[in-house]
């Protein structure tokens, strides 16, 4: 039960991040590797601007300021690399993504930063099995549920999400029909880079802010969009849940091949078949995405409910 | 052929001067590697060197994937890591049975691990070039970096694996303790490795990867399959990657995860493309002066790690050619004669350029040593002149030197761009550029 919410809260985090990568990707063809270090500084400014002004104006300033910084990198940067191909944006991203953690680690530190939750919010929600749930982690859930329903909205009924749907898949077309792309991409980046931002500023207090996370969660990312199929949201939101699960399941399970059949023969010694032997699903968590990401690729390439060859 | 300056050959063709220019500049690079250490003696630089030798043979072959076949790997290091601990092993299975195997062949044994790994994997990961293969590349080589802390009787946990090189047999009376000898032995297989890789773009399959990495569909066309291809040449590149991963377990006499981790795959990446991709010289140029700088920037500065971001963003921005792109660049308005046109708006951007680079680097460091907080530590020197991290001035003048460097500087680099038309068009008229 716990667990559950636990996996559908850090599913409905993966999605935040991801649906705007996702977006980004299919419609300027960039896999922005910085998108993860967005989510890091969402969470740093969140934290800083907390103990300037609190947590709630943080909760709105924060992620305006990415989004920001986001605009900011695809007005100044991308557009300029563009003229360069695909490889030049994707290098951009990833020395940006290189950059920002050091620049983050060099501000605040390399160890993690004391970003508390807010002690409005700071209580148990309710208690199943004598565990309490914190309220913090029901507001998260809130909020990324809410964000998901208003991305929802936009995306289906509003002018700006027709004309990023039909970017999506006819890039051009909408050129064509007279459309502003290069604003409209700016815009999208800004929107995705506040997103990862919203992601860090709420996650903050809860998981550990740190000048790696953006590196812990990154490969993760590319998993969920390349498992749920470039370019479709809706495989981001399955991929993300579904990876949500499992690494949560994953974690809280103890179990491995020794506890269920017992010990290996000490015939056997310290060997590689002892270690697969002897390890613990919770410590093979870290892997699991990985592992999906080599299985979807061998089984279905174009991922859970990915339509393009890219 | 048209598209000389993109391939990877960098060195015009045949005649008998040609010959002579060509395998000169072979001979040179062989008699320099023999000279350098007696001409640098001390042990730092000995020390620097081997580490030199061994990344440039790890962007050798990371350009084998990157500039010959377009592939962007972001985990190449899986192959330098997994040929690191094959070696190590190997080392260990040697000595402990007393085969009659002297070190120098140990790097094989790096280099069959890379290769093992990329027949493995490659065949999933090749299907598709691009952004998927980067992505790709990306997971597997988090994949294998975090099942590496899970095996550990394999690859030893998070101490790593060690061993001891003298141990081993010895080879013409070398024991390989010495340093001397190990660079040596790191330059034989740079030297060997290095032909090998140059060879490999001059053969048809180098050529295949060329036409790959420009237009699969094509090629499909005309009758290869893409995929074998990138395949082949994904292969290629993991072996020599696993020469280098073997030749620093012999370096370093331990093998550890970090050999495996996205640091690494981060840093070949970089050497290659500030070296630039285009030449088969590109890399080298880019494994030395990473290495040079990683080395060198370590003592100077905490920090080190967000100038080789700075840099790098710089070169993607401003000159995808990377530095040998620059130089080629620049290589043929020499010959037009339209370099002189070039040089006085060079020197009038030096100045507020280098303020610019002055102001970012004092503001750096300035925020790197006021965070810092360990008090001590706060006066910074730039080139002889101390500054204080916490003083208003200190932070004036940076802001002075980055706002108003920056400002000039743009109307300089306008200034070049104008000038650079002008002396393309004159080199464009004389027939030296495309």
């Amino acid at each position: 039960m716990i667990s559950t919410l636990n996996g559908v809260l850090f599913g409905m985090l993966l999605f935040l991040l991801s649906s705007g990568l996702t977006v980004i990707f299919s419609m300027m063809g960039v896999l922005n590797f910085a998108h993860a270090s967005f989510y890091m500084l969402g969470a740093f400014f969140g934290y800083q601007l907390t103990r300037w002004i609190g947590f709630w104006p943080a909760f709105v300033i924060a992620p305006l300021l990415v989004g920001a910084v986001g605009m900011a990198v695809e007005r100044y940067g991308l557009r300029n690399a563009h003229k360069h191909g695909h490889v030049a944006e994707l290098l951009l991203t990833f020395g940006l993504a290189f950059a920002i953690e050091e620049i983050v680690s060099m501000i605040w530190g390399k160890s993690p930063v004391d970003y508390r939750v807010p002690a409005l919010l700071d209580f148990p929600a309710f208690t199943v099995f004598s565990t309490n749930y914190p309220a913090y982690k029901l507001f998260m859930l809130v909020v990324s549920g809410a964000i998901f329903i208003a991305l929802l909205i936009v995306l289906k009924k509003t002018r700006i999400g027709l004309i990023v749907q039909a970017a999506l898949t006819h890039p051009n077309m909408v050129g064509h029909l007279g459309h502003n792309v290069g604003r409209v991409f700016m815009l999208v980046f800004g929107v995705g880079s506040a997103l990862a931002g919203l992601a860090g500023v709420i996650a903050g207090p809860s998981l550990v802010t740190q000048s790696n996370m953006a590196g812990l969660l990154g490969p993760i990312l590319f998993v969920v969009i390349v498992f749920g199929g470039l370019g479709s949201l809706p495989g981001a939101f399955i991929a993300s849940l579904f990876i949500g699960l499992i690494q949560t399941f994953a974690v809280a399970l103890n179990g491995s091949l020794a506890s269920i059949f017992g010990p290996l023969g000490p015939g056997f010694g310290p060997s590689v078949l002892t270690d697969i032997w002897d390890v613990t699903i919770a410590q093979i968590a870290p892997i699991l995405p990985y592992m999906l990401l080599v299985l979807i690729l061998i089984v279905r390439p174009m991922g859970l409910l990915g339509t393009r060859e890219t | 052929m048209s598209d000389a300056v993109t391939s990877a050959a960098a060195i015009p063709q045949p005649r008998a001067a040609g010959h002579l220019q060509f395998y000169g500049i072979w001979l040179i690079a062989a008699v320099a590697l023999v000279v350098l250490p007696l001409i640098f003696t001390s042990g730092g630089s000995l020390t620097s060197f081997s580490l030199i030798g061994i990344s440039i043979i790890f962007a050798l072959s990371y350009n084998i994937l990157l500039g010959q076949t377009g592939l962007l790997s972001f985990g190449h290091a899986v192959h330098y890591g997994l040929g690191g601990f094959l070696a190590v092993h190997v080392m260990n299975a040697v000595t402990a049975h007393q085969w009659p195997l002297p070190l120098p062949f140990i790097p094989l044994a790096g280099g069959i691990g890379g290769l093992a790994f990329a027949i493995l994997a490659g065949w999933v990961m090749t299907r598709r070039a691009g952004t998927v293969f980067a992505m790709i590349s990306l997971g597997i080589g988090e994949l294998v970096a975090s099942s590496s802390l899970i095996l550990r009787s394999v690859f030893g946990g998070e101490s790593g694996i060690s061993t001891d090189r003298t141990a081993l047999p010895p080879m013409f009376g070398w024991t390989f303790g010495p340093q001397i000898q190990i660079y040596y032995l790191i330059a034989f297989w740079l030297m060997v490795s290095a032909i090998a890789m140059y060879a490999l773009t001059r053969t048809p399959l180098g050529r295949i990867c060329n036409a790959v990495r420009d237009n699969p569909e094509r090629v499909e066309f005309i009758g290869y399959d893409p995929h074998v291809v990138r395949y082949l040449a994904y292969g290629f590149s993991g072996f020599f990657a696993g020469i280098a991963g073997g030749l620093a377990a012999v370096n370093f006499e331990i093998a550890n995860s970090a050999y495996l981790g996205a640091t690494q795959s981060g840093l070949v990446l970089f050497a290659a493309f500030i070296g630039g991709t285009a030449y088969f010289f590109g890399p080298i140029l880019g494994a030395i002066l990473v290495t040079y700088l990683q080395l060198g920037l370590t003592d100077v500065t905490s920090v080190w790690q967000l100038y080789f971001g700075i840099i790098f963003i710089g070169i993607v921005m401003f000159a995808p050619g990377g530095i040998a792109g620059l130089l080629m660049v620049h290589r043929s308005l020499i010959r037009a004669g339209a370099l002189g046109m070039m040089i006085p708006s060079y020197l009038v951007a030096v100045i507020p350029t280098l303020a610019l680079a002055a102001g970012v680097t004092l503001a750096i460091e300035t925020v790197a040593r006021y965070t810092a907080s360990e008090g001590a530590g706060n006066i910074i020197n730039l080139f002889g002149i101390p500054f204080k991290a916490t003083a208003p001035t200190t932070w004036a003048t940076a802001a002075v030197l980055v706002l108003g460097g920056f400002v000039v500087a743009r109307i300089t680099w306008q200034r070049i761009a104008v000038a650079w038309d002008r002396a393309a068009t004159v080199a464009r008229d004389r027939g030296y550029l495309a």
